[in-house]
């Protein structure tokens, strides 16, 4: 089990710069996910990890060695392909005693192995099946029996519940994330879907564009975005920003929206000019004393809470409220936003202004 | 029972099957009349009408591996009892057998050609169409163009220069120089199609064997060559097929050792005449190899030609 670390890791791909300098620390032993939309970069830094690809400038710390010039083969790192990758001439057995073979192993010790393997991930009964026939679930578990066997350093895993039916999926991520507190190895995740990632990973990158958006704990990432991509990406449905032009001193507490004022938490450096207040859908909140109006539009249900939309001055407002409230839909309503939660983003750029709430690291 | 609105109609499948059963009837009939020629007597082969319904003999067969002379009456009587069938056929004829014909060694010699540039062509097929398929080779399409350029006139159309060359080169009438060959003609049309069987097979299943610890070289051999069993399989009849039937080449640059059996079975005369039995014979006996190769892998062959026609 290792730490890996990332450190100004550049990869270009003729004119295409796919990762710009990134830099992150994976501690020993964590669920790590690298999150994005498709094209971000984030399965280029998987690979690169892996060495599948090798960067084009930067570096790769394993373990306390530098291993971004080395051979996959010699890294000692184990991979889950989104599609599996399951070899396909080969039965569920030898699928999963490969990268033992190669290591010269002997076959009984090959054997006791895969027995234990398949007793962890519950698949002794199709050990000798061809790995055709086996469901998505049986294949994701071959594959991760194929990663798991020779106790790598650390798990890599593109994407590896994309390929699964969504039953399955809620299933496989938590029979992943209990297999992984089991073994307590450094894992690195894939995904682009943002539920997963906050369901699963004890650290969060944001990716976008090849660059480090944002890096930390789920909740961090939730309740104070480094940037309004961040802000974008991460919750369902996103976060509401509402733009406006003003200014913002040190030390401020409230802003200037149109012309309402409006409690933030207290600002750490002032800006000025075009800035966006983001407001989470669920610290919208209806009050007569509201100073915010607006006018329903649509309602969505879902079960416990229901989505209400709302048109404003300031565009569209989502609002995230417990499903026993109605609202009719053309009803003119005042709404609060919770002041601790807000975060103030300057417009031009996409970054969180510095606040009491959101200090705005990435 | 479900009827999908692709799926052909009874009536439509029953005129799909009719045709298809002509088809291989009318090209399989030339086939089974040199089979039946093949067991026929001479006279028997030349009769008109011609005969159907005949008495088989293996006259043919026995004047296709043999060298025979003709013996007078006296002489024949002369001779102890004939002691095997085939002595008794040639006898019936008035002559002895002197000693084996040398369909033998030109059999032989089809089977080295064949089989040996079919080998090499596949073999260095599959390492260019890997290396064309996997990694960035400068002005891959050009290469690729001028790969299949080789082909675009027919290959006796060089025969001249060829011909000239292999003299200076003392490959003519060689083994070495008529497999070569025939692998320079076949080697477009492999490194073509393995390319396109190379790049159906994901290279996830490369990375695997790459981070499962072995080499690009061991992933390749042990990992890609087994999914790439079908492509090889039918480029490998295709070459085959080829480097056996090629006849203008071989009667041009082959004579005394290296002569194929495609230029050879033409030329089996026997007295008075061509020996029709013994040419269908020999024809029979050439067909084999290249019946038992394709049905041996036709499973392959039938996947082949359709793989990758539909994107899984």
């Amino acid at each position: 089990m290792a730490e890996i670390v990332i450190k100004n890791l550049r990869k270009e791909f003729g004119d295409f710069t796919a990762v710009q300098s990134s830099s992150f620390i994976i501690a020993d032993g964590e669920f790590f996910m690298l999150l994005g939309p498709s094209g971000c970069g984030k399965t280029t830094t998987l690979r690169m990890i892996a060495g599948l690809e090798l960067p084009t400038s930067g570096e790769i710390w394993l373990d306390g060695e530098e291993v971004s010039q080395l051979p996959a083969s010699k890294r000692d790192i184990a991979f889950v392909f989104q599609m599996f990758a399951l070899y396909p001439h080969m039965n569920v057995r030898k699928n999963i005693s490969y990268p033992l073979v190669s290591q010269g192993m002997s076959a009984s010790a090959v054997k006791a192995k895969v027995s234990e393997i398949a007793d962890i991930l519950g698949i002794q009964d199709i050990l000798d099946r061809p790995v055709s026939g086996l469901s998505g679930g049986d294949r994701q578990r071959v594959a991760l029996g194929r990663a798991i066997v020779r106790d790598p350093k650390a798990f890599m895993m593109d994407e590896p519940l994309g390929a699964l039916d969504a039953e399955f999926r809620e299933r496989m991520a938590e029979e992943l994330r209990a297999l992984h507190d089991r073994m307590g190895a450094t894992t690195v995740y894939v995904t682009h879907d943002q539920l997963e990632a906050m369901q699963m990973g004890d650290k969060i990158v944001v990716m976008n564009h090849g660059v480090v958006e944002q890096f930390g704990k789920p909740q961090d990432i939730y309740d104070k975005p480094a940037t309004m991509f961040v802000a974008d990406f991460i919750g369902s449905p996103p976060m509401n920003f509402l733009r406006f032009e003003g200014a913002i001193a040190a030390g401020a507490t409230q802003v200037q929206v149109g012309d309402q004022s409006i409690d933030v938490p207290g600002a750490l450096e002032p800006a000025d000019g075009k800035l966006v207040l983001g407001v989470r859908p669920e610290h919208v909140s209806f009050s007569d004393d509201g100073v915010y109006r607006g006018r329903v539009i649509a309602t969505e249900y879902l079960g416990t809470t229901q989505i209400i939309t709302l048109e404003t001055s300031h565009g569209e407002v989502k609002a995230r409220i417990a499903s026993d409230t109605s609202m009719r839909i053309g009803e003119q309503v005042a709404l609060q936003f919770d002041r601790s939660t807000l975060t103030v983003f300057d417009a031009d750029s996409g970054r969180a202004l510095r606040s009491e709430l959101n200090d705005g690291e990435i | 029972m479900s009827t999908s609105v692709t799926d052909p109609s009874s009536s439509q499948k029953w005129i799909a099957g009719t045709l298809v059963i002509a088809y291989a009837l009318i090209t399989i009939a030339p086939l089974i009349w040199i089979f039946m020629t093949g067991f026929k007597t001479p006279p028997d082969s030349i009769s008109y009408p011609p005969k159907v319904v005949f008495e088989p003999s293996l006259e043919g067969y026995v004047n296709l591996f043999t060298t025979r002379t003709r013996l007078s009456e006296a002489e024949l009587q002369a001779l102890p009892a004939p002691d095997n069938f085939a002595d008794e056929i040639v006898r019936n004829r008035g002559m002895v057998i002197v000693g084996p014909s040398r369909f033998g060694e030109r059999f032989l010699n089809s089977v080295i050609i064949g089989f040996g540039s079919t080998f090499l062509s596949i073999f260095l097929g599959t390492l260019a169409a890997y290396a064309f398929s996997r990694f960035k080779i400068p002005f891959t399409d050009d290469l690729m163009f001028f790969i299949l350029s080789t082909r675009m006139m027919p290959p006796i159309a060089v025969a001249i220069p060829i011909f000239l060359m292999y003299r200076e080169l003392g490959l003519s009438d060689t083994h070495l120089g008529m497999i070569l060959l025939y692998t320079a003609v076949n080697i477009s049309l492999a490194v073509w199609l393995l390319k396109g069987f190379i790049d159906e097979i994901p290279r996830e299943y490369e990375e695997a064997a790459l981070i499962d610890g072995y080499t690009r070289f061991q992933a390749f051999y042990k990992v890609v060559l087994p999914q790439a069993a079908t492509g090889i399989a039918s480029t490998a009849i295709f070459c085959l097929i080829f480097a056996w039937n090629e006849y203008a080449f071989a009667v041009l640059l082959t004579s005394g050792t290296a002569q194929t059996a495609p230029p050879f079975i033409p030329t089996i005369i026997g007295i008075g005449g061509l020996d029709w039995p013994a040419v269908a014979a020999g024809a029979t006996v050439f067909l084999l190899p290249v019946m038992i190769f394709t049905i041996m892998l036709r499973k392959h062959l039938l996947r082949g030609i359709t793989f990758g026609a539909v994107r899984k």
